[in-house]
């Protein structure tokens, strides 16, 4: 278990209950549990919708999409069963938040499954657990049992008149299986591979049935909207990025950990301030500011609002809320080595850019940080990267290719630094096998 | 709905909507590269090839999976496009190994067409490239590997196309790899499907590979010689030392009615004609033993011994085949009857095609096509296991029904495969297929016979009520239903709107046997002998009275009055285990590839050529006509045509009267050209469109087309079109009134999708695949 962190600047509401023993469904029931389901009871379909709407919740998978939005695009009338996916596949390296809720407040994730079944008509809701999220599943299988004995799930819930039915189902042990489509080919028990869009998920989503996808935390964020009310909630952030968002604070700091913080929360505050800054009196030297897939920031770009449009415009992405701070003693082109390490790994090998971009960026990569590379080497890794973006099934390929052509654009002297059988500058002499420069 | 209007580079094109870009630019004629997308399997999006600029999309889209919408304008070659495209390419070959020069597929490589299309040609990679060794799946599937570039063709075509489902994909990322069904080897219906559709040469087949390169051989259009479905396919061939050797078969024209289909013996089995066995010199028999001999000595033979026999009243057999060209099937029936003088003429049976033509006089339209089978709306099934017995149709039922939705009815006494794709299927007793045909015909009281546990008088009622509510239904019946029954079933079909009918037969040309008439009481057309009409006027004196069956001759011969058997392309010694001394007595002739049981006891064997070696034409079972060209030769054969020519002539036969040859200009038509002909025979379509007449020779089957035109009741077809390639339906509507015969002399071939009859025996591919079967089932067995 890992343990918990606090910095005055937080507003807490997804961790409120963080260690207060919620997992317990009566402790839970005691700190407003299940209330904001049986509020959403007495309430319109749409008038569920529009309050999360206007709460300014935007999805915290990642896009950013209004979750409001995504749940009003849902059919009210269906020949086939709509369902509720909760992603809990949380795989983005740098992020670490929806395991926190799994693990301190299952039940709200219920909780919100349940009124996003209520919002769209569904009866059937899943949540999906990352594989290697293996002691998670089990503390999920517990609140789930605890809530359908109590009535609150199955049929006739709460005396409702409605049926409502949620299962839990665990991944095998890919990234990629967070990607919403992937994930309902997986639920469906076939390879984890994309699907082709439109149809969307909305419309034409698990077993072909109009379907809602949403992050653990945005859905976990939804009893409070529902419980403390829209205009609340939206003040809490910025105008257009409601409430708060965990934020997952690690790398080169004083006090890496989860903080949960106002939507729009300055990041240099957020390194120097919530994380305790740099340690040993090293320089900050890059932040990758929402996830692996995010383009790196250089120092001086890192006064803006941690919202999703404000990172946007610095030309990177506010993702999946995982800030990985790097001081000057890490090696760029073996940051880059080790994202793509992890995107190779993790490509699902379905469309040719992104299978064989990777594995082509990984094998040079190898090669120019092991001080094999040429001078042409870094236009090329340039060059496949962009000839990758965009064009991918799905964007897994993006995320491999965004970042690195950061990498290369921003270092590029670090990695001409590396060039012509140099050793890499940042490693103890020895660390790397050199390989034979090629000609 | 209505069409849809676009632009695609400036043009302005209509299309229907729903219509994927990809084929919308198409039919425009512009060509978007694909390598996953493939026509009428399921979409991907895989290969990111096809991507183009759509207006108001900030990313290229790929035009494979966009459907065309209103306004929509397309760019489909810019900078930009043309950039991704070339990315692609070069990503791939990547990992590629560029072992070309050794490649199946070189030549004939999509993957090259598109390097060689975008210029990836300057290679940025130098990294080590990932290697997996070469896999053997079958004895006819390889795998290479490394070649792969992971389109999925061949696991969709093998799961949607064939219903088999034996590919499927491992691992991920850059590690993906095509995978077969049984760990490490496939366990399939080996139809080959796969490697034809394979881009690259990943999948290879183990009858061709390494053998030559693509551009070394000529590509001949033909029509497969197997089973009774008429499957268009090509066949390369290279010069040998015994003539033309085929050295592979499969389908890159893909105009023929199996569009893309083959199954294992069209693809692989076309092996038996360059079999170590294959005789090729005529034997006759001297002192007891079969000697080799010259043609001339031969020929004079029997010439000789026919003439006497005949002009002595003794009594002469004639056992034609259902694997010889319709020309020579009529050409022998009427050698028989003028020449020999004789009605005692009969082939192997294997459908009731005399019943369905007295059951169909006066019906037009009532057959249905090869092609109508994949558009039908629904398809009643009654017997037969289409699956090993027609593996085309069973094709063209499952891909029905997969994409027009057709609603399929089988009614089989055993669970077939086909009833994966059934929206109902009714199983009945063994034995009762014509009481089906009984009751669906309003017979109440049949329903007590097909009455089971599981299907209830209501059950047929209902079943009946519903068929009978169905528009264009074809009938498809297997031998099960023959004699009295055909009648009864088409009666059914008449009460039925636009219902149609398929009589199942189970040999490449048993359709074109029958309607030649090689029977001993029907001629051409089924026309009876006892009949006068024109063939009696065009023939003149033809014996009045009905011939022998085969069986009589086998009784005729024990009885020691079968004076002669000549036997063109049939084996009766060894297809009906009869004892080879019963014809001891017989003057036997037999025309063979091979020394078969009957050829074995024969006085005069001549060594004959199939029909991948000879012109001519085919008749499907469903009556589609087809033209055989002239592919493979082996040196020292005769075709069968030529050689019943030849045996008129020494006979002292005037054989104007048997072939009318010799009229308009001296020019041939293929059938010494052979392969020269190429795909269509583009000299003879200019020939027919002039109105120049081909036929040089007595030798030359077209020199009887002309008689069977004017004579065969519904082969009045297009010649143009039929020299074009183009399959024409023949139908059975004006035939004559053909004759409800000794039903018990049909009997089924019941060959499987493994096996076929003699030729067969002679197919290495064939005997691979088999063996390897019974290796894994002991193995399986062991464990
Ligand atoms: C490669 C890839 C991996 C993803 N992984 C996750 C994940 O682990 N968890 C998640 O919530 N969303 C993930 N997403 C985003 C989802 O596709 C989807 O947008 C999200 O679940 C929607 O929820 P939201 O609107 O609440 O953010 C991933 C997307 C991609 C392309
Ligand atoms: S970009 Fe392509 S290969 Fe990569 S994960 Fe998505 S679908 Fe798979
Ligand atoms: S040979 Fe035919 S059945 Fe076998 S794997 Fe290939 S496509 Fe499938
Ligand atoms: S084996 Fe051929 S058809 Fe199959 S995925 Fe690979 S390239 Fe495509
Ligand atoms: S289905 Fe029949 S005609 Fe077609 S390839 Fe197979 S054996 Fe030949
Ligand atoms: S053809 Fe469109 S993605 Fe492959």
């Amino acid at each position: 278990m890992a343990s918990l962190v606090s910095h005055p600047d937080e507003v807490k509401v997804v961790s409120r209950r963080f260690g207060q023993g919620a997992t317990n469904i009566d402790r839970y029931l005691e700190l407003d549990g299940y209330k904001a389901v049986q509020k959403a009871f007495a309430m319109e379909p749409d008038a569920i919708i529009n309050e999360v709407k206007n709460s300014g919740l935007r999805g915290r998978g990642g896009a950013g999409f209004s979750t409001g939005m995504k749940w009003s695009f849902v059919p009210k009338q269906s020949a086939k069963p709509k369902y509720v996916l909760c992603n809990g596949d949380e795989s983005e390296p740098g992020t670490c938040k929806d395991r926190l809720i799994f693990e301190h407040d299952p039940h709200a994730v219920i909780e919100g499954v349940m009124i996003a079944a209520l919002a769209v008509g569904s009866q059937t809701g899943y949540i999906y657990i990352r594989g290697e999220y293996r002691y998670l599943s089990i503390i999920m299988q517990k609140a789930l049992a605890d809530a359908y004995a109590r009535g609150f799930l199955g049929k006739n819930i709460f005396g409702s008149g409605r049926d409502l039915d949620i299962y839990w189902h665990g991944g095998a042990g890919a990234y990629e299986v967070g990607e919403e489509s992937a994930l309902m080919e997986s639920l469906e028990g076939k390879r984890g591979i994309p699907r082709i869009r439109p149809p969307f998920p909305a419309v034409v989503g698990l077993w072909g049935g109009p379907t809602v996808i949403n992050n653990a935390e945005t859905l976990a964020s939804v009893p409070h909207i529902i419980l403390g009310g829209a205009e609340w909630y939206a003040k809490v952030g910025t105008p257009k990025n409601g409430g708060t968002r965990l934020f997952c604070l690690s790398g080169n700091l004083e006090k890496p950990g989860v903080y949960e913080l106002p939507m729009g929360y300055n990041l240099r505050k957020m390194i120097y301030e919530v994380g305790g800054g740099i340690p040993n009196g090293r320089e900050l030297k890059a932040v990758v500011p929402g996830g692996s897939s995010t383009p790196v920031l250089l120092p001086e770009e890192i006064d803006i609002s941690m919202d999703f449009d404000s990172v946007a415009k610095a030309g990177s992405m506010l993702g999946s809320g995982g800030v990985v701070v790097l001081d000057d003693t890490n090696c760029i082109v073996k940051f880059a080595l080790r994202t793509m390490k992890f995107y190779r790994h993790e490509s699902c090998g379905w469309c040719i850019p992104c299978r064989e971009g990777t594995d082509w960026l990984e094998k040079t990569l190898t090669r120019f940080h092991a001080g094999g590379g040429l001078k042409k080497d870094i236009d090329n890794i340039q060059y496949l990267s962009e000839n990758m973006l965009g064009r991918t099934f799905c964007p897994l390929g993006d995320a491999a290719a965004m970042p690195t052509i950061a990498f290369v654009k921003k270092f590029r002297k670090e990695f001409e630094d590396h060039l012509e059988g140099r050793p890499c500058p940042f490693e103890r002499a020895g660390a790397v096998e050199q390989l034979p420069v090629l000609a | 709905m209505p069409d849809v209007t676009l632009t695609v580079d400036g043009k302005k094109l209509t299309a229907p909507a729903g219509t994927l870009l990809i084929e919308a630019c198409k039919s425009a004629g512009i060509e978007i590269p694909s390598f996953c997308y493939y026509p009428n399997l399921s979409l991907q999006g895989a290969c990111r090839m096809c991507l183009v600029k759509i207006e108001k999309m900030p990313k290229l889209q790929t035009a494979c999976t966009t459907v065309v919408t209103e306004g929509m304008i397309v760019t489909s070659d810019n900078e930009e496009v043309r950039q991704a495209r070339k990315s692609m390419v070069e990503l791939l070959l990547g990992n590629h190994p560029l072992d070309c020069p050794v490649c199946d597929a070189g030549g004939e490589c999509e993957l090259q067409d598109m390097t060689f299309s975008y210029g990836a040609a300057e290679s940025k990679y130098m990294e080590a490239k990932n290697h997996k060794d070469e896999q053997q799946w079958s004895p006819v599937v390889f795998f290479d590997r490394p070649r792969c570039i992971l389109c999925y063709r061949c696991v969709r075509v093998c799961g949607e196309g064939m219903d088999v489902w034996a590919l499927g994909v491992q691992n991920r990322g850059v590690s993906s790899i095509i995978a077969p069904n049984k760990e490490d080897h496939l366990e399939c219906e080996e139809c080959g499907m796969c490697i034809d559709i394979c881009p690259v040469g990943a999948l290879t087949s183990g009858a061709y590979r390494y053998k030559t390169r693509p551009w070394e051989m000529k590509h001949v259009g033909t029509i497969c010689t197997h089973c009774g479905d008429g499957c268009k396919t090509t066949l390369g061939v290279r010069r040998s030392d015994s003539g033309m050797e085929i050295v592979r078969g499969d389908n890159r024209d893909k105009s023929g009615i199996n569009n893309d289909f083959l199954c294992i013996k069209g693809r692989y089995a076309f092996d038996f004609a360059h079999h170590p066995d294959r005789l090729m010199q005529p034997l006759i028999r001297k002192n007891g033993k079969l000697t080799p001999a010259n043609w001339e000595e031969a020929f004079e033979l029997i010439g000789k011994r026919f003439a006497e026999i005949r002009d002595h009243d003794g009594m002469i057999g004639v056992v034609g085949s259902s694997r010889i060209t319709n020309e020579e099937a009529y050409l022998l029936s009427k050698f028989a009857r003028v020449v020999l003088k004789t009605n005692n003429v009969d082939h192997h049976r294997t459908a009731d095609f005399p019943a369905l033509a007295a059951a169909l006089s006066g019906k037009p339209d009532s057959t249905a096509t090869m092609r109508e089978v994949y558009d039908a709306p629904a398809i009643l099934l009654i017997g037969n296991n289409p699956t090993d017995q027609h593996p085309l149709l069973a094709w063209q039922i499952r891909n029905n029904v997969r994409l027009h939705r057709s609603r399929l009815y089988l009614i089989n006494s055993q669970t077939i495969k086909l009833g994966r794709q059934a929206a109902g299927f009714t199983q009945i007793p063994a034995g009762t297929e014509g009481k089906v045909a009984a009751y669906l015909a309003g017979d109440d009281a049949a329903v007590e016979a097909i009455i089971t546990e599981k299907n209830s008088r209501e059950t047929w009622n209902a079943l009946r009520e519903k068929l009978r509510g169905e528009q264009k239904l074809v009938i498809i019946f297997g031998s099960e239903i023959r004699g009295n029954d055909v009648a009864v079933l088409v009666k059914f079909g008449s009460g039925v709107h636009g219902a149609k009918f398929v009589c199942l037969a189970d040999y490449a040309n048993s359709r074109g046997a029958a309607d030649m008439g090689l029977y001993p009481d029907l001629l051409p057309g089924y026309h009876r002998v006892a009949d006068t009409g024109k063939f009696h006027d065009e023939w003149t004196s033809i014996p009045a009275t009905t011939g022998l069956t085969l069986p009589e001759m086998v009784d005729a011969a024990k009885a020691s009055k079968l004076k002669a058997l000549y036997v063109v392309g049939a084996n009766p010694i060894g297809r009906l285990g009869l004892d080879p001394f019963l014809f001891s007595k017989t003057f036997v002739v037999v025309q063979e590839m091979f020394l078969t049981e009957t050829a074995f006891m024969a006085d005069v064997v001549l060594p004959a050529a199939n029909a991948y070696e000879k012109s001519g034409t085919f008749t499907n079972t469903c009556g589609d006509l087809q033209i055989l060209k002239k592919a493979g030769e082996v040196t020292g054969t005769k075709s069968d045509f030529e050689m019943i020519v030849r045996i008129a002539d020494a006979m002292g036969f005037d054989v104007h009267k048997l072939v009318p040859f010799g009229a308009g200009e001296r020019t041939d038509m293929g059938q010494s050209r052979g392969a020269q002909s190429g795909e269509a025979d583009r000299h003879a379509v200019w020939l027919e469109a002039r109105g120049l007449e081909p036929k040089m020779s007595p030798l030359e089957p077209t020199a009887i087309l002309d008689e069977i035109q004017r004579l065969v009741p519904g082969y009045d077809f297009s010649r143009i079109n039929l020299l074009a390639g183009n399959d024409q339906h023949t139908t059975l509507a004006n035939s004559g009134p053909g004759a409800i015969q000794k039903p018990e002399l049909i009997v089924p071939a019941n060959d499987n999708l493994f096996s076929s009859g003699t030729l067969g025996r002679y197919s290495k591919a064939l005997h691979s695949v088999m063996e390897s079967r019974t290796q894994q089932t002991s193995e399986v067995a062991a464990d």
